[in-house]
């Protein structure tokens, strides 16, 4: 147990990690790359967590009667949920563009450069 | 580069990268343990600054230069976005047929959109106290304003939403996050310093000094981001259409 | 009794992030996505991050979909005129 939180995002890294490199659509691609993103969630939020503690808001507990988790690493991990969304939106806008310009949107088939 | 010997490189790659997270997983320290000097340092800078929410204090005071590179990277996506998915010389707009939406869906969606909106607007302006905050809030007041095209149809969306003004009021957000934080400097402190307001009682919407201001401003941009980002891709998927070759437009029905 | 919650939580998430990866029709992703938004908000509220699942919530389980439905239905519709004019 001291250890399956981390196993576990390695696990769905490795996970998006072979969907990306065997993707035969680059919208599914770009919803492995979603699921890369949510391993590093995992693995910040794990790192942050004490046993037996509560969340780091205080406005309904009074300050230092109960133990808190670290808000350090939830503080990354909430800014950056936001951000990964709107990059997935730039991905999405790229892989428009290469639909309208090469009529696919299969890597294997998107090899060639073309003059 | 045949598929297989891709397939081949993929998987020594591959288990060669497993076998080095998983024994640097086995040499972290243990889930649940009792040392984050870190985290306990964070917490008591909070109270001190009369901060009930340690989360919003951390992301808009004791690391607010962060937010403002956070905020950087999100204004550039929607900027790309905008300019990758802008209409050409060789497309046009079709104006879409409009569907028939069941009457429960109607209401549902006509009632619950006021509601939704009014909880995105919340969850911004108590994000020092509770749960919450601008990020949060933002995603929530966006998404409530598409239930209107889920409700009534595509033109009632466009109605509901002037692109432009949406554009306008990210580019003015974002600048007033930076003007907040140029106030500080202004003041002979530091940049982004939350020094210049009262801190304000402890667990009341106007504690924390700068902390709800920053928190307002990061909700507008979020939210007049996602409204701009949702706005492209729905022109995209429901107006723009290549012109020219067929000679005839086609209806889009939705 | 936390712990055996946490391990259920985790467990989701890897089975849905499994599910994610295997399912290669992209408007099926999405919805399996929406799952996976899910899942991780219910991961994060078990440990103890609700600022967290707010946000994990309202953008893993409505934004990233929506975004990929609406690109799938934009290279349909093309697909669908150039298949038209050929």
């Amino acid at each position: 147990m001291s250890v399956l939180p981390y196993l576990v995002a390695v696990w769905v890294f490795l996970a998006g990690c072979y969907g990306l490199a065997t993707s035969r659509n680059l919208i599914h691609a770009v919803g492995c790359l979603t699921v890369c993103q949510a391993a590093t969630y995992v693995l910040l939020i794990a790192v942050g967590y004490r046993d037996g503690a509560t969340a780091p808001v205080y406005s309904d507990i009074e300050p230092a009667s109960r133990p808190v988790v670290d808000p350090v690493v939830q503080a990354l991990a909430l800014t950056d949920v936001v951000v990964g969304a709107t990059v997935t939106a730039l991905l999405l806008a790229l892989v428009l563009q290469i639909s309208k310009r090469h009529g696919t949107v299969d890597p294997d088939e998107l090899s060639e450069l073309r003059g | 580069m045949s598929r297989r010997v891709r397939l081949w490189i993929l998987s020594a790659g591959g288990t060669g990268l497993a076998v080095l997270l998983v024994v640097a997983c086995f040499q972290l320290p243990g889930f649940g343990g009792d040392q984050h000097p870190y985290g306990d340092r964070a917490v008591r800078e909070s109270l001190a600054r009369r901060t009930a929410n340690t989360v919003a204090s951390v992301n808009f005071d004791q690391r607010a230069f962060d937010t403002l590179g956070e905020m950087t990277i999100l204004f550039s996506a929607v900027l790309g976005t905008v300019v990758l998915l802008r209409q050409t010389r060789d497309e046009h707009r079709a104006k879409p047929a409009p569907a028939q939406v069941a009457v429960p869906v109607r209401r549902y969606a006509l009632v619950t959109l006021p509601v939704a909106l009014l909880t995105g607007l919340y969850v911004i302006a108590h994000g020092q106290l509770s749960p919450g905050g601008g990020f949060q809030g933002g995603v929530v007041a966006a998404t409530a304003l598409h239930l209107l095209y889920l409700g009534a149809d595509y033109r009632a969306l466009e109605w509901i939403r002037p692109v432009g003004l949406y554009e306008v009021g990210d580019a003015l957000s974002a600048s007033a996050y930076l003007v907040l934080g140029l106030a500080g400097v202004l003041a002979g402190t530091a940049f982004l310093a939350n020094t210049l307001l009262s801190y304000g009682t402890f667990n009341t919407l106007s504690s924390g000094g700068a902390v709800p201001l920053l928190n307002a401003a990061i909700g507008m941009e979020v939210a007049c981001a996602a409204v701009v980002l949702l706005a492209r891709f729905l022109d995209q998927a429901v107006e723009i259409e290549e012109s020219g070759k067929t000679g005839k437009t086609g209806k889009s029905g939705e | 009794m936390d712990d055996a919650l946490i391990a259920v939580a985790l467990l989701l998430v890897a089975a849905t992030a499994t599910a994610a990866v295997a399912t290669r029709d992209p408007v099926h992703q999405a919805l399996v996505l929406s799952l996976l938004g899910v899942a991780l908000a219910l991961l994060f509220t078990v440990l103890q991050a609700p600022d967290v699942a707010l946000s994990q919530l309202a953008v893993g389980s409505a934004l990233t979909p929506l975004l990929l439905l609406l690109s799938v239905r934009k290279v349909w519709r093309r697909r669908q005129r150039q298949g038209r004019t050929e």
